[in-house]
């Protein structure tokens, strides 16, 4: 477009005044490098003001209309990345926990991801409730992360508020870390035995998921 | 584009007349990496490491693409497609050897190319975008390596994935949709595996787009050399073939004799046993390593264990562990502001004394000792370890380099590439 426009400039000047015409060349030239040739085509035939033209109302409806079909097309290609109705679509779990004696603790699985259910001793629960609640980095009592008259049965997902690792202290012989609670070995978290953030990297306390106990010994997950 | 002395090039047949008249690649090439690139006359061998990384690049694509004719993306199959090409397809196991360790090596020469870069000023005016286009593919490595290490789907393939995507559930709010987002689930699993494996595959094309940008980019001033002195003649460049393609020739060739030797001879000694056993999302292994080419940003990443916050009053600002990731991004996103840190105008550290006695006495042993202390678990003396030299790292960069290039006194350097080759003024030598 620009091209046809400076040739039909460069080539009107010339038969009017051939003096001007080396002045003119200059200009184009000038013109083509750092201005906008159409504005110079639009004065030579129209006569008008270089300004705002019917035309760039049409440059910008059809760059809007575009940007938008654009925008709704990458709609799609971002949202596949989501979870997917069968990653989403997940049943939740009963766990009987009738074996697990006080001091045990098992590991099992809820949407891909490790559950730790453990029985608390009396000496842990007291020594959870014993602890100043406003000096811990994500204040919780024991109590509003268990259930009422199950005080026993700490249940957290095995996923390090950190970085995700899976923290030790759930199976028998392994660290519990500081507090006797879980330890990440990965970057160092302690967890005590509400399974709080004590000390380490992790933000917050061990996730406590939504669960219930439908018997006396079968809890359910999710 | 470069110096006004470069040879032409002159197709000689009729075919190459006709070729060059429709399509001018030998042109381009030849004024690329042939005669037609005047390089300075005394490149030392630390110019080596370019044309390697570039040699590496295409190592890791041809064997990663035969790798990907017998790999199966599933986290039932992957694992057991990798044992499949170990054990049973002609020639696998040199194949994926070859992979596994090409990385590495990639590292390695990329490592000492930047060495080479921070010690001799390369990213100095009017050099600034080359630089810059080198952190950028540098970035891209680290993604691409990270994702083809997951993809066998071994045990520190699963809890590299979790723990690095995890940096993402640090951002405020954000954070643990967008970790869902990328992992397309809960935890890394099939999801996860089969659009890593789909952009490992991509990422070595765009690192080939930017490198062609790079060298673009380099071809525009010309290489810098050791003293740092600009090109101000014939005198002081040499045609980059036969005098450069014969010296990287030389040096492809001691590369090569060092890849091999690892590859057939320890195949594994990078590697991490662990990542022989299949993916267990339940158990996490006792010690959580990254590949060694990560390990000092992993050490930065740990340093981070106490939340920044007014004290006393219990309002945390920001929470240890965003601060982690945020150093440890910061540490690499840095390197993009080092052209405007380091003022001096003086380019090779051979000519800048306080300089070299920071960079050797301190940048280097820093660097060093997070790398040593990133492959060590998590207990307190190497935490504090980490944050000594974490704190360095950005010392040096923020603080120290901007006030030694006010402060120096550089030593005198050379008039010319030629006189400090001939050691001659320059009339003398031109004559």
């Amino acid at each position: 477009m620009s091209t046809v426009k400076k040739t039909k400039g460069t080539g009107k000047k010339p038969v009017k005044a051939p003096k001007a015409a080396v002045a003119a060349t200059l200009k184009a030239d000038k013109a083509t490098s750092d201005a906008n040739p159409a504005e110079n085509l639009h004065v030579d035939n129209n006569g008008q003001i270089p300004g705002v033209r019917r035309r760039d109302f049409i440059h910008i409806a059809t760059v809007s209309f575009a940007g938008v079909g654009a925008a709704a097309v990458a709609m799609p290609l971002v949202s596949q990345m989501s979870a997917s109705a069968d990653v989403l679509a997940l049943a939740s779990i009963e766990v009987d926990v009738a074996a697990i004696q006080p001091g045990q603790s098992i590991k099992t699985s809820w949407r891909k991801q490790p559950v730790f259910i453990r029985n608390l001793t009396p000496a842990e629960i007291e020594e959870a409730n014993k602890v100043d609640v406003g000096a811990l980095r994500d204040p919780e009592t024991l109590a509003e992360r268990t259930k009422p008259g199950k005080e026993n049965w700490l249940i957290t997902l095995g996923v390090c508020t950190h970085l995700g690792c899976v923290p030790l202290g759930a199976a028998a012989g392994e660290v519990k870390g500081e507090y006797g609670g879980y330890f990440c070995p990965c970057h160092g978290s302690h967890y005590d035995t509400a399974a709080r953030i004590r000390k380490g990297p992790a933000p917050t306390n061990l996730v406590v998921p939504e669960f219930a106990f439908i018997s006396d010994t079968v809890v359910k997950i999710g | 584009m470069s110096f006004p002395w470069a040879q032409e090039y002159k197709p000689q047949g009729t075919v190459s007349k006709w070729v060059d008249e429709r399509l001018p690649l030998p042109r381009l090439v030849y004024n690329a990496v042939g005669a037609g690139y005047p390089v300075p006359r005394n490149l030392n061998y630390f110019w080596n490491f370019g044309v390697l990384a570039g040699v590496a690049l295409v190592i890791q694509i041809v064997t990663g693409i035969i790798l990907a004719m017998h790999y199966y993306a599933s986290v039932d199959g992957a694992f057991n497609s990798v044992e499949h090409i170990m054990r049973d397809v002609n020639s696998g196991w040199f194949i994926r050897y070859a992979h596994m360790n090409g990385a590495s090596f990639f590292f390695i020469v990329v490592y000492i190319h930047i060495f080479r870069g921070l010690f001799y000023g390369s990213y100095k005016a009017p050099r600034e975008m080359i630089w810059l286009l080198g952190v950028t593919i540098f970035l891209l490595m680290m993604a691409t390596a990270f994702m083809g290490y997951v993809l066998p789907w071994g045990q520190m393939s699963f809890w590299g994935a979790q723990v690095i995507t995890g940096f993402f559930s640090a951002i405020p709010l954000v954070g643990e949709p967008l970790r869902q987002w990328l992992l397309g689930g809960f935890a890394p699993d099939q999801a996860a595996l089969n659009r890593f494996f789909s952009l490992h595959y991509l990422m070595p094309f765009v690192i080939a787009g930017v490198i062609i940008l790079h060298v673009w980019a380099l071809h525009i001033p010309g290489s810098s050399n050791p003293t740092g002195v600009s090109v101000k003649g014939e005198q002081d460049t040499v045609p980059f073939h036969p005098y450069y393609t014969a010296k990287d020739g030389f040096g492809l060739g001691i590369f090569l004799i060092f890849f091999v030797a690892v590859t057939f001879f320890a195949p594994n000694m990078l590697g991490h046993p662990d990542n022989y056993i299949p993916a267990n999302p339940l158990s996490t292994p006792a010690h959580i390593v990254p590949e060694w080419y990560f390990l000092p940003f992993y050490a930065i990443l740990k340093a981070f264990t106490v939340d920044f916050g007014i004290p006393f009053t219990g309002i945390i600002i920001i929470e240890a562990k965003l601060m982690g990731v945020l150093a440890m991004f910061g540490s690499i996103l840095l390197l993009f502001f080092l052209p405007w840190l380091d003022t001096s105008p003086v380019r090779s550290g051979h000519y800048r004394p306080l300089f070299r006695k920071f960079f050797w006495f301190g940048l280097i042993p820093c660097i060093v000792l997070l790398t040593y202390c990133g492959g060590k678990p998590p207990y307190a003396q190497w935490v504090i370890l980490s944050q000594i030299a974490a704190a360095y790292y950005f010392a040096h960069f923020l603080i120290i380099l901007p006030i030694v290039s006010r402060i120096e006194r550089p030593l005198p350097l050379p008039n010319s590439i030629t006189e400090s080759v001939t050691g001659k003024p320059l009339e003398t030598a031109a004559a």
